[in-house]
């Protein structure tokens, strides 16, 4: 066992389930465990008591790179007034039904 | 000794497989809102209604082949301590979490055995019944092997703690692989399972997950018996049922 199973808190995990109808994994939450495995053990009986999937993730929290709050104005505003990017502009005959 | 009829012998049997459910599923619930982390609490909460669920179908089969009108809740609130067949070790009281997990594996690794025999079983019913549990309970046995390594492996406490744990609960496992006269009486129509042949493999699976957990089999072979042959129980099983069943027993037929 690695010094880390010493330590008071347990490490963090994200989970991420697909459901039976969805094709990607969504997260939905975080459990603590020792190490992966009981991660994946928390993980079914914390987020899929109630049927909700067919198959869970589990990835450390600690090695995912968030964006920071700070940072919102220069990374994600400049899109807001460039509204051509939305394919709003075109007419769709039609024939061509639902897109 | 009276002649045990068919009828009586099956109502029995499968009764106290449901008994083993109950008991040990309403000790595993007393960790409600006392677990060390909410993982832990959903995992265990999780086991304990499995077994109850089990114990339920088990119940209501009993009461149908008895046929005197009677309810699961009838063999679950309404019986005394003499008629619970449960094995002793369902009985324990919880202890440490290290107790509890040693319970769970005990009893996990002897229901994985037994459901699967069971699912072969000629009464349709209980096989039905065998192979809808043999799911739950192979969750049940993964759970508590995986927290019997860590115990076992973890830290110098964790290892000399759960390894008293295995020690103290040893006398209590030899009680699952004695047959009652009803379960004897069921083996010649290939309906009861002979528990005397899931002695080995119980064995081979204990030593297994043990070496893993860097623990010790215990070599003591004597073994604590009472209850499933005669409803001979613990001190500590008066105090279950007194929980379990005061309700019926202070408001007959109460519903809510």
């Amino acid at each position: 066992m690695t010094d880390k199973a010493n330590q008071q808190e347990w490490p963090l995990w994200e989970v991420f389930i697909r459901s039976k109808a969805g094709l990607d994994h969504k997260h939905c939450g975080s459990v603590h465990a020792s190490d992966s495995e009981m991660a994946m053990e928390a993980a079914r009986d914390v987020y899929t008591r109630r049927s909700e999937g067919v198959s869970i993730w589990v990835v450390p929290s600690n090695v995912i790179t968030a964006s920071k709050p700070e940072d919102k104005e220069s990374l994600f505003e400049p899109a807001d007034d460039k509204i051509y990017r939305h394919p709003t502009f075109y007419d769709i005959p039609k024939g061509a039904g639902k897109m | 000794m009276t002649e045990l009829s068919k009828q009586d012998a099956l109502v029995q049997y499968t009764a106290q497989i449901a008994d083993n459910g109950l008991i040990i599923g309403h000790r595993m619930s007393e960790w409600c809102f006392r677990a060390p982390a909410i993982e832990m609490e959903m995992a265990l909460m999780n086991c304990a209604l499995d077994m109850i669920g089990q114990a339920r179908e088990l119940y209501s089969y009993a009461a149908k082949t008895q046929g005197e009108g009677k309810t699961e809740d009838d063999f679950a609130y309404l019986r005394d301590e003499r008629d619970f067949r449960n094995a002793l070790l369902t009985e324990i009281p919880n202890g440490d979490w290290g107790d509890t997990i040693v319970r769970l594996f005990f009893m996990s690794a002897y229901n994985e055995l037994f459901f699967k025999a069971l699912a072969t079983s000629t009464d349709a019913e209980l096989a039905a019944i065998g192979t809808k549990s043999l799911k739950e309970v192979t969750y049940h046995l993964r759970f508590s092997s995986e927290w019997l390594i860590r115990l076992g492996d973890g830290t110098e406490e964790s290892h000399t703690r759960v390894q008293k744990s295995i020690d103290d609960l040893w006398i209590f496992t030899g009680e699952l692989f004695t047959m009652t006269d009803a379960e004897n009486m069921l083996l010649t129509d290939g309906i009861s399972v002979d528990v005397t042949t899931l002695k080995t493999p119980w064995d081979q699976k204990i030593s297994e997950v043990l070496t893993r957990a860097t623990l010790t089999v215990p070599t003591n072979d004597w073994a604590q018996l009472g209850s499933k042959s005669e409803g001979l129980h613990t001190e500590h099983f008066g105090y279950i049922i007194t929980e379990m069943q005061y309700l019926q027993r202070r408001y007959p037929g109460c519903e809510w």
